[in-house]
C-alpha cells in the first residue's frame, strides 16, 4: 500500500532525468526565464491520445523509457563530411571546442548559445519570446535546456560561409534538450544546416528547440537534416517570426529515426513577406515521422508555399499536419500548401491533415492532399523502353522528389540528399 | 421577441396527421431529462419493452458522456434539464385566408416558386375545399403498397413492423455513438420509416410523397431507411420552405442501410429559422447521418443547408462492403451570424470501394463555415479509391471559411486525392458579368449557381430549381 502512494506520476519520473543538470552559468534573464517555464511545468501533461496536436504520435514510449544524461565528449571517432569553413558540434547538447571550427566573418556571431548568455543584448531581449507556452516539450527545453548555437548576422550582412550546426546523441539512453538562437538583422541574408546524427546504436531522445527572427527585408534558408540511428527519438521544435518583406525558406529532410515529431511554427508579423516550408521524408522500417506545421499570416500581401512530400517503406507511418491561419486583416493572402505521399507497402500507412482557417476574403488559398503509389502507365512505359523494373521505379520515385531537392539552396548538400535517394531506391522491390 | 414567438405560433406548421395520437392535447412532459420521462415517452407512444430499455439503456449512455466542444463553433450551450422532452402537437389557430401570414413569408413562398395550395398548407391555412393531396396520397400509399414497400411514420412502424426496427435501430449509428446520437437514442418522438424490398425499384421520388405527408415531427427525429438487395430508393427530407420552429436544439438521427447491391439516394434540404439579422435565437442542429453499403451497393448524400442558427453535422458511408460506393454532394451558406461545422465521413473497409466528397461553401456577413471530413482506408480496403474537392466562397471581410479535412490511408493500393480552395468570386468575373448588362446581385447569384451546380445537379430535378432561389434569397442583401 505504501508504495503505491510513494510512486512517482509519469511526467515526474521523466522530469527527474534533467535534476542533475547544473544551470548555475545562467544568469538574468535567462535565470528567470528558465524559472517560469518550471513553474509552469507543474501544470502541465504530456499529451495523450485524445489530445488532436498529437493525435496520430503517441508519446508514450517516448516518455516511459529510462534515460541518463549524455557524455559531453565522443567515446568513438564519427565523420562528419562537412564541408564547410564555420561548423559546431554539440554532443547530446554540449559543446564540444575539439570538434568545432569556425573561420570568423565579419558582421556575423557564430557561436555557442553559453557562450552568448554572457552579455549578448539582442540575444538576452528576445530569448524564449517565440517558444510555445502551452507545449509540454517546448516547456521542457525552455526549462531545461543544456547549450546550443546563438547566430546572428547583423545590418546588411550578406554571410558567405554556410554555417553548420551538429548535434550528437552519443551513448545509448542519452537525453539532451538543444536549444538555437539565429537572429538575422535588417537586409542580412544566410543559409544554415542543422543536423542531428547519433553516435552510437541503442535509443535516445533529442528533445530540441529553435527561435528564428528573420527581419526587415531579411533572407535566411534552414536546412535540416534528421539523420540519427533508428531508435532514436527526436522532437524538433522550430519557431519563426518575420518581419516586413522577409524571405524565410526551411527544408526538413527526415531520413532516419524511429520517432521524429517536428513542429514548425511560423508568424508573420509583416507584410510583403515571402514563406518556403519544405519537408522531405524517406522512411523505412517501423519508422514514424509526424511534421505538423502551422504559419500565422497576420499582415496582408504575405506568400506562402508549402510542399511536403513522403515515401513510406515497410511498416513506417508518416504523418502531415499542416495549417495556414489567416487573420482578418490579412488581405492579398496567397497561401499553397502542398503534400504527396507514396505508400509503397500494405503495412505503411500515411495520415494527413491539411487544414486551413481564413478569415479574410481577399485572398487566394489553397492545398491539395494526395496519397497513392506509382503510377502503373508510368512505369509500363519505362519498363516498355527497355528500362529495367528497379531502375524504372528508381527513376519515378527521383522524379517524385526531384521538385524537393531542387529547394535545396546549398548544392553539397544538394549531391549529398540526391545520394541518398539514389542509394535509398535503387535497390526498391 | 413576443412578437417573434406569436408570429411562430402562428406560422408553424399546424396539421398532425399521424393517426396513433388521440387525446393528447394535455400531454406535455415536465422539463428535465431522467429515467421517467424516457418512460413517459415510451408509454405515451405505446411501445414494447424493447424499445424502452433501448432508451434507457442509451440514457445511460448519455448520461456518461460530455458535451463536445471540437467543432468550430461558438454557441451558448444548451441547458439539457431546462427542455421539454415530449410536447404532443396539438392543433394551432388556424388562419382564414393567406392575407393573415406574414407578408415577408409569403414573399419568400413566390421567390420559391411554391404553389399557392401548398403555400396555405404550410401556413397552416384552413383549406376549405377538400384538397388533393388527401387522395395523391391514398394513391401513392396504394401504389407503392403494391410494391410493397413500407413507407410510414416511425411510430407506426414500431407498432406495425417491429421486427424490421429491432433489427436495424441502431445498426449504423449506436447509441454511444456521440453525445447527440445518445440523446436522440433515448427520446427520439418520431421520425420517417421506408423499406424498399429485394429487387424493388421505387417508382417516384419519395420527396414527393413526404412534401404531402409531412408533418411536426418535433425536435428529436429518428429517420431509418432500408433498402434490400437489388433495390432503389430516392428518398428526399427537408423542405426549401422556411421552417420557423420554436425548438431551438434539434438533434436528429437519420440510419441508410443499402444491402447487397442496393442504391439509396438521399437528398435533403434543411432551411430552419437562422436567427435573426444580429445573430439572435435561431436553431441549433446537431445531427448524426449516416449510411452502412454492403457489397456492390451505393448510397449519395446530398445536401444543401442554408439554415439554422448552429449546424453541426457529418453525413457518411460505412463502406463495408466490397465495391460499394459512398457519395458527398454538398452545398452550405451561411450568412448574418450563422455557423456551420459540416463535412463528410468515409470508411472504406471492403475491397475496390469508391467515395466522391464535393463540399461548396459560402460564407457572408459574419458568418463562419467550416469543412470538417474523414477518409479512412482500412488496411483490408485495397484498390480504394477517393476524391476530395472542398471549396469555399467568401463574401465581406467579416467571415470565415474554414478547412479541417483528415485522410488515414493504411494501404499502398488505394488513392486518395483531395483538394481544397478558399478565395472570393473573382472581380473581373463579375466585371464580365456586369458589362454585359447584369447588375451585380444577378451576377453574383449566377456565379454562385455556377460554383454550386456540381452540387445541385445532383438533387431531383423540381429541388434543384427551388435550391438555386433559395440560395439566391439566402445571399440577399450580403453582398456590397
Amino acid at each position: 500500500m505504501l508504495e503505491a502512494t510513494v510512486e512517482m506520476s509519469q511526467k515526474d519520473k521523466f522530469l527527474s532525468h534533467f535534476g542533475m543538470i547544473d544551470f548555475s552559468f545562467d544568469k538574468s534573464p535567462f535565470k528567470e526565464k528558465r524559472k517560469e517555464a518550471e513553474d509552469r511545468l507543474s501544470n502541465m501533461e504530456f499529451p495523450t491520445s485524445k489530445t488532436e496536436y498529437w493525435k496520430y504520435t503517441r508519446v508514450n514510449k517516448l516518455i516511459r523509457q529510462e534515460y541518463i544524461l549524455g557524455e559531453q565528449e565522443l567515446s568513438s571517432e564519427i565523420d562528419l563530411g562537412v564541408p564547410t569553413e564555420n561548423c559546431l558540434v554539440f554532443i547530446n547538447g554540449y559543446y564540444s571546442e575539439e570538434l568545432s571550427w569556425t573561420k570568423s566573418e565579419e558582421g556575423i556571431d557564430f557561436m555557442p548559445l553559453s557562450k552568448a548568455k554572457e552579455g549578448n543584448q539582442p540575444l538576452a531581449d528576445r530569448f524564449d519570446q517565440l517558444s510555445k507556452k502551452e507545449e509540454i516539450f517546448s516547456t521542457i527545453n525552455s526549462a531545461y535546456h543544456q547549450d546550443g548555437v546563438f547566430f546572428h548576422a547583423k545590418k546588411g550582412k550578406l554571410a558567405e560561409s554556410v554555417y553548420y550546426v551538429i548535434n550528437i546523441s552519443a551513448g545509448e539512453k542519452a537525453i539532451s534538450n538543444p536549444r538555437n538562437m539565429v537572429i538575422m538583422d535588417e537586409g542580412s541574408s544566410a543559409k544554415m544546416i542543422f543536423k542531428n546524427l547519433s553516435a552510437s546504436e541503442g535509443y535516445s531522445f533529442t528533445n530540441q528547440l529553435t527561435e528564428y527572427f528573420v527581419g526587415r527585408n531579411a533572407n535566411l534558408e534552414v536546412n535540416k537534416i534528421e539523420s540519427e540511428s533508428d531508435e532514436a527519438f527526436l522532437i524538433s521544435n522550430d519557431e519563426c517570426q518575420q518581419d516586413e518583406s522577409s524571405q524565410f525558406k526551411i527544408n526538413t529532410i527526415s531520413l532516419s529515426g524511429a520517432l521524429l515529431r517536428n513542429n514548425l511554427n511560423i508568424d508573420l508579423n509583416g507584410s510583403h513577406t515571402e514563406t518556403w516550408m519544405n519537408g522531405l521524408s524517406l522512411l523505412h522500417g517501423k519508422q514514424h515521422v509526424d511534421h505538423h506545421t502551422l504559419i500565422h499570416h497576420r499582415e496582408p500581401d504575405c506568400v506562402s508555399h508549402e510542399l511536403y512530400k513522403t515515401i513510406a517503406d515497410d511498416a513506417s507511418t508518416g504523418v502531415f499536419n499542416g495549417k495556414v491561419y489567416v487573420h482578418p486583416i490579412a488581405q492579398k493572402t496567397n497561401a499553397y500548401q502542398s503534400n504527396a505521399n507514396m505508400v509503397l507497402t500494405d503495412e505503411a500507412a500515411v495520415y494527413s491533415k491539411p487544414e486551413l482557417e481564413i478569415y479574410a476574403d481577399d485572398v487566394k488559398c489553397s492545398h491539395g492532399s494526395t496519397t497513392g503509389q506509382l503510377d502503373e502507365e508510368a512505369l509500363f512505359y519505362l519498363r516498355s523502353r527497355g528500362i529495367g523494373q528497379k531502375k524504372a521505379i528508381a527513376v519515378l520515385l527521383n522524379a517524385f522528389l526531384s521538385d524537393l531537392v531542387e529547394h535545396i539552396g546549398v548544392e553539397h548538400l544538394r549531391e549529398e540528399v540526391q545520394a541518398v535517394i539514389d542509394e535509398k531506391y535503387s535497390g526498391v522491390k | 421577441m413576443a412578437s417573434e414567438e406569436e408570429l411562430l405560433e402562428e406560422i408553424t406548421n399546424s396539421e398532425y396527421k399521424y393517426g396513433f395520437v388521440t387525446n393528447i392535447e394535455s400531454d406535455k412532459a415536465p422539463k428535465g431529462l431522467s429515467e421517467d420521462i424516457v418512460r413517459f415517452i415510451s408509454a405515451k407512444k405505446n411501445e414494447p419493452e424493447w424499445l424502452l430499455e433501448y432508451r434507457l439503456k442509451s440514457l445511460k449512455i448519455w448520461q456518461g458522456m460530455i458535451e463536445p466542444e471540437w467543432a468550430h463553433l461558438q454557441y451558448p450551450k444548451p441547458d439539457f434539464q431546462d427542455l421539454h422532452y415530449y410536447s404532443a402537437p396539438k392543433p394551432k389557430k388556424k388562419l382564414d385566408s393567406l392575407d393573415e401570414v406574414d407578408p415577408e413569408l409569403i414573399d419568400t413562398f413566390n421567390k420559391l416558386g411554391i404553389s399557392l395550395e401548398e403555400q396555405k398548407r404550410l401556413t397552416g391555412v384552413a383549406v376549405d375545399v377538400v384538397m388533393d393531396s388527401v387522395s395523391v396520397k391514398t394513391t401513392f400509399k396504394e401504389k407503392l403498397g403494391e410494391l410493397g414497400i413500407i413507407f410510414c411514420s416511425f411510430s407506426e412502424a414500431v407498432q406495425e413492423h417491429p421486427e424490421l426496427v429491432k433489427k436495424y435501430l441502431g445498426t449504423v449509428v449506436p447509441s454511444a455513438d456521440n453525445f447527440y446520437a445518445a440523446l436522440n437514442s433515448a427520446v427520439f418522438t418520431d421520425g420517417s420509416f421506408c423499406y424498399i424490398p429485394k429487387g424493388v425499384r421505387c417508382p417516384m421520388e419519395l420527396s414527393t410523397y413526404f412534401r404531402i405527408n409531412e408533418a411536426k415531427t418535433g425536435q428529436f427525429e429518428r429517420t431509418l431507411v432500408i433498402a434490400d438487395e437489388d433495390s432503389y430508393v430516392s428518398y428526399l427530407e427537408g423542405c426549401t420552405a422556411p421552417m420557423r420552429d420554436e425548438n431551438q436544439l434539434h438533434a436528429a438521427v437519420v440510419e441508410l442501410i443499402a444491402l447487397d447491391r442496393a442504391e439509396i439516394k438521399y437528398s435533403t434540404i434543411q432551411n430552419w429559422y437562422p436567427g435573426s439579422k444580429e445573430g439572435k435565437g435561431g436553431i441549433y442542429n446537431f445531427v448524426t447521418k449516416r449510411g452502412l453499403c454492403m457489397e456492390d451497393s451505393k448510397i449519395s448524400w446530398t445536401q444543401v443547408e442554408t439554415g439554422s442558427a448552429v449546424t453541426w453535422k457529418y453525413p457518411g458511408c460505412i463502406l463495408k462492403g466490397d465495391r460499394s460506393v459512398g457519395e458527398f454532394y454538398s452545398v452550405a451558406v451561411t450568412s448574418n451570424h450563422q455557423q456551420a461545422d459540416t463535412g463528410s465521413k468515409m470508411l472504406h473497409i471492403g475491397k475496390n470501394t469508391k467515395s466522391t466528397i464535393i463540399s461548396k461553401g459560402i460564407s457572408a456577413g459574419q458568418a463562419n463555415n467550416s469543412y470538417r471530413g474523414l477518409v479512412k482506408i482500412n488496411k483490408h480496403a485495397t484498390n480504394s479509391r477517393n476524391f476530395t474537392q472542398c471549396d469555399s466562397l467568401l463574401m465581406g471581410n467579416k467571415c470565415g471559411a474554414h478547412t479541417f479535412p483528415y485522410i488515414e490511408i493504411d494501404n499502398s493500393s488505394s488513392k486518395v486525392e483531395h483538394e481544397a480552395t478558399t478565395s472570393k468570386i473573382g472581380e473581373d468575373q463579375i466585371f464580365y458579368c456586369k458589362q454585359r448588362g447584369m447588375d451585380e446581385e444577378t451576377a453574383i447569384n449566377l456565379i454562385v449557381n455556377g460554383y454550386c451546380k456540381e452540387v445541385l445537379n445532383q438533387l431531383p430535378m423540381e429541388f434543384a430549381v427551388e435550391a438555386q432561389k433559395l440560395l439566391e434569397i439566402s445571399l440577399e442583401g450580403s453582398v456590397g
